[in-house]
């Protein structure tokens, strides 16, 4: 009994000086971004979305301070990889978050998922990883990339357009961008045209979409190549003729290049800077007077990343040695997205509404996309149903 | 495929292929004057867009950015001949290759940090910004039929400077055998100073001309640097002459052959399988095109060297 009783009180003392230590110990979390080449502006936004958010937290997350390690990947998976061992095996992080581009995406999944660490992707969402090869340490806070692609072939569908050309580079996203349109278009492709990645004139597809004469088209042009394309287009005297619906092409990262040229371009997102939710409006007042530049969907995915972690950590009492408590903490994503509607669905990947964005000049002066009107509520990916992992 | 269509693709290609007559010609030169392999002549494309952007920034007028522009362009050639091709002309192409990379990855990610990583916008002039109608709703830029006027102008003065004054005389000679050049009297370490400096600046035109319609971002300068290779092998090493003919051929080859090679295929294949391997084939074209004239003309169309 006296044995007891001590080693009870032995237990507490411990336990007393166990949790001031618990407490101080930071939460560490590896944020995995492509920071250099031409598309480093993607991932900037997604950098600085992060640390605004941690900031805003206090910089705590769950209650618990944070150390936030970022990484360059390059836009290289191989060097992503080494990049991501660096993080699990040395730095011991409890969460990696990003990356922005679905290569990387599949290229570190197993290494961050087969260490049982949870991988929060702040934009990239492929198929597969939606689908077939989906895990209960993977969540997104971004979409599958088929759902923006999908928002326009419906916005096409229920328009009546008949005849549509479709353009995109060719490599893996573009004909995954292409086949994202046809689920819901179900009119005339007249052209499937793609051009090489990283082509930057596209004057003699402007020609011969003039010749076609298509009633939309649709493109699928990220970074650079969208920037040329928009001003191309315009300067061609197509864009009031010819509706242009896009996806990842007239953004908040491109929009500052693009300017007057995109102005009345139409995209597909899940939020805009516009969105009319008091959160919402403090995350891009308090970003611009940050960064001096307005927040794509690329940061307000990062900065709902922290917050989804901030409301997993403090259902679990700042505790992350319980993987399943923090899985299901997780998934339960108790706190208020900056897109409003947001629920995390089977497969990690949330269900939540999709707009139809247009480029808009504001009165400032500055360049954003702004909701036209809502395409989908409450919608769900096409490969959440091949997801057998229970999460 | 209607005769209109053909037209406005040719234009296209003409346009595309005197901005790498541009970048072709400083590099073939440095090339065959100097046997130098410079790779990192792409980057001096993309700094002269850079300090168009900037310059353009700053005065707010597109002319008087341009007149900034080519000065800073070949001054930037010029500090980079000093600090570090001219240690390179008497070492092996292995070396040359290994440090002109590292220019490249030092340029790209310097204009990086001045810069940052977005994309830049140039607007064009007020009076060059509006297009013609070519055919019933066909318009086609103003500015890209000044580009084919300027790309011409600068074409032809290069022939008059090559052909009809002494250093281009010079330049020729040194083309064809510089140690005799060297070996006349000449003093060959200013010929080689000269003519990098103008190749740099040529290419730094061509960067600030397509600052409007391109965007301006880091490592613009990569793609097109491997264009210009395949147009001075197929013009012949030295020669501007074939480096204009090459030009030429490749932007049209690409630019047409992109935008038909599906059209012609469909003749013999199925519609699907037409756009499938157009697809596959237009982006081969301009490299089968240089197999088969190296087949024939092993050195290139006009080689310098003999």
């Amino acid at each position: 009994m006296n044995v007891t009783i001590k080693t009870l009180g032995v237990a507490a003392v411990l336990g007393l000086a166990a949790t001031p230590a618990l407490a101080q110990e930071k939460v560490k979390i590896g944020l995995l971004l492509t920071l250099s080449g031409p598309s480093a502006v993607l991932g900037q936004q997604a950098r600085d979305g992060f640390q605004l958010a941690v900031k805003d937290l206090g910089g705590k997350l769950g209650g618990r301070d944070v150390e936030v390690i970022v990484v360059d990947d390059e836009l290289k998976p191989d060097v992503a990889v080494t990049k991501v061992k660096g993080l699990l095996e040395r730095d011991k992080v409890d969460f990696v978050v990003g990356p922005i581009f679905s290569n990387v995406a599949v290229a570190v999944h197993k290494p961050i998922v087969d260490s049982n660490t949870f991988y929060i992707s702040s934009n990239a969402g492929p198929s597969n990883l939606a689908g077939k090869s989906c895990s209960p340490y993977f969540f997104a806070t971004s979409y599958q990339n088929d759902q923006n692609h999908e928002v326009l072939g419906k916005v096409a569908q229920d328009r009546g357009y008949k005849k549509v050309y479709l353009l995109a580079p060719n490599y893996q996203a573009g004909k995954d961008a292409l086949a994202g349109f046809k689920r819901h278009f179900k009119g005339e492709i007249i052209e499937e045209s793609y051009v090489p990645l990283n082509n930057l004139d596209f004057q003699s597809e402007l020609a011969k979409i003039a010749s076609l004469k298509p009633d939309a088209i649709f493109t699928f042009m990220p970074g650079g190549m969208g920037v040329n394309l928009v001003k191309q287009y315009r300067a061609a005297g197509l864009a009031d003729r010819i509706p242009f619906l896009s996806a990842f092409t007239v953004d908040e990262s491109t929009l500052p290049a693009q300017q007057d040229a995109a102005i009345g371009m139409f995209g597909g997102s899940n939020w805009a800077p516009n969105l009319d939710t008091p959160q919402n409006k403090k995350f891009v007042a308090d970003y611009e007077a940050a960064y001096n530049s307005v927040p794509g969907s690329y940061s307000m995915h990062a900065y709902d990343a922290a917050l989804l972690i901030d409301s997993a950590l403090k259902a679990t009492g700042g505790k992350t040695d319980n993987k399943d408590a923090l899985r299901a903490a997780l998934k339960k994503a108790d706190f208020k997205s900056l897109r409003g509607d947001f629920k995390i669905g089977a497969n990690g990947f949330p269900v939540q509404d999709f707009y139809l964005v247009k480029a808009a000049k504001r009165p400032d002066g500055k360049f954003q996309t702004e909701i036209v009107e809502k395409v989908f509520d409450d919608y769900t990916d096409a490969y959440a149903k091949e997801c057998a992992a229970t999460n | 495929m209607t005769p209109t269509l053909l037209f406005v693709q040719s234009l296209n290609g003409l346009q595309f292929g005197l901005i790498l007559f541009l970048i072709a010609a400083g590099l073939t030169l440095v090339f065959g004057v100097m046997d130098f392999i410079n790779l990192a002549h792409g980057v001096q494309y993309m700094v002269g867009a850079y300090l168009m952007a900037a310059f353009s920034a700053w005065t707010g007028n597109f002319g008087w950015a341009l007149l900034l522009a080519l000065p800073s362009a070949l001054a930037v050639g010029l500090l980079l001949e000093a600090l570090v091709f001219r240690h390179l002309y008497d070492r092996d192409h292995l070396d040359q290759v290994l440090a002109t990379f590292g220019v490249i990855l030092f340029l790209n990610q310097g204009v990086k940090f001045v810069w940052g990583a977005a994309p830049l916008n140039v607007p064009a002039p007020e009076w060059l910004s509006g297009s013609v109608e070519l055919a019933d709703g066909l318009l086609y830029p103003v500015y890209r039929l000044a580009i084919i006027v300027a790309g011409l102008a600068v074409a032809a003065l290069l022939y008059v400077l090559v052909n009809h004054t002494r250093v281009g005389m010079l330049v020729r000679a040194g083309a064809s055998n510089a140690p005799m050049v060297s070996a006349l009297g000449v003093n060959i370490r200013r010929l080689f100073m000269i003519v990098f400096g103008f190749g740099a600046m040529l290419a730094g035109f061509a960067g600030a001309m397509v600052a409007p319609i391109l965007s301006v971002e880091p490592g613009m300068g990569d793609n097109i640097l491997i264009l210009a290779f395949v147009v001075i092998v197929i013009g012949g090493i030295g020669s501007i002459r074939g480096a204009f003919l090459a030009a030429l051929m490749v932007g049209l080859v690409d630019t047409v052959g992109r935008s038909f090679a599906p059209n012609l295929l469909r003749l013999f294949l199925d519609p699907a399988t037409a756009s499938q391997t157009g697809r596959a084939v237009a982006p081969m074209l301009i490299y089968i095109f240089m197999a088969a004239i190296l087949f024939f003309r092993p050195a290139g169309l006009f080689p310098a060297k003999r």
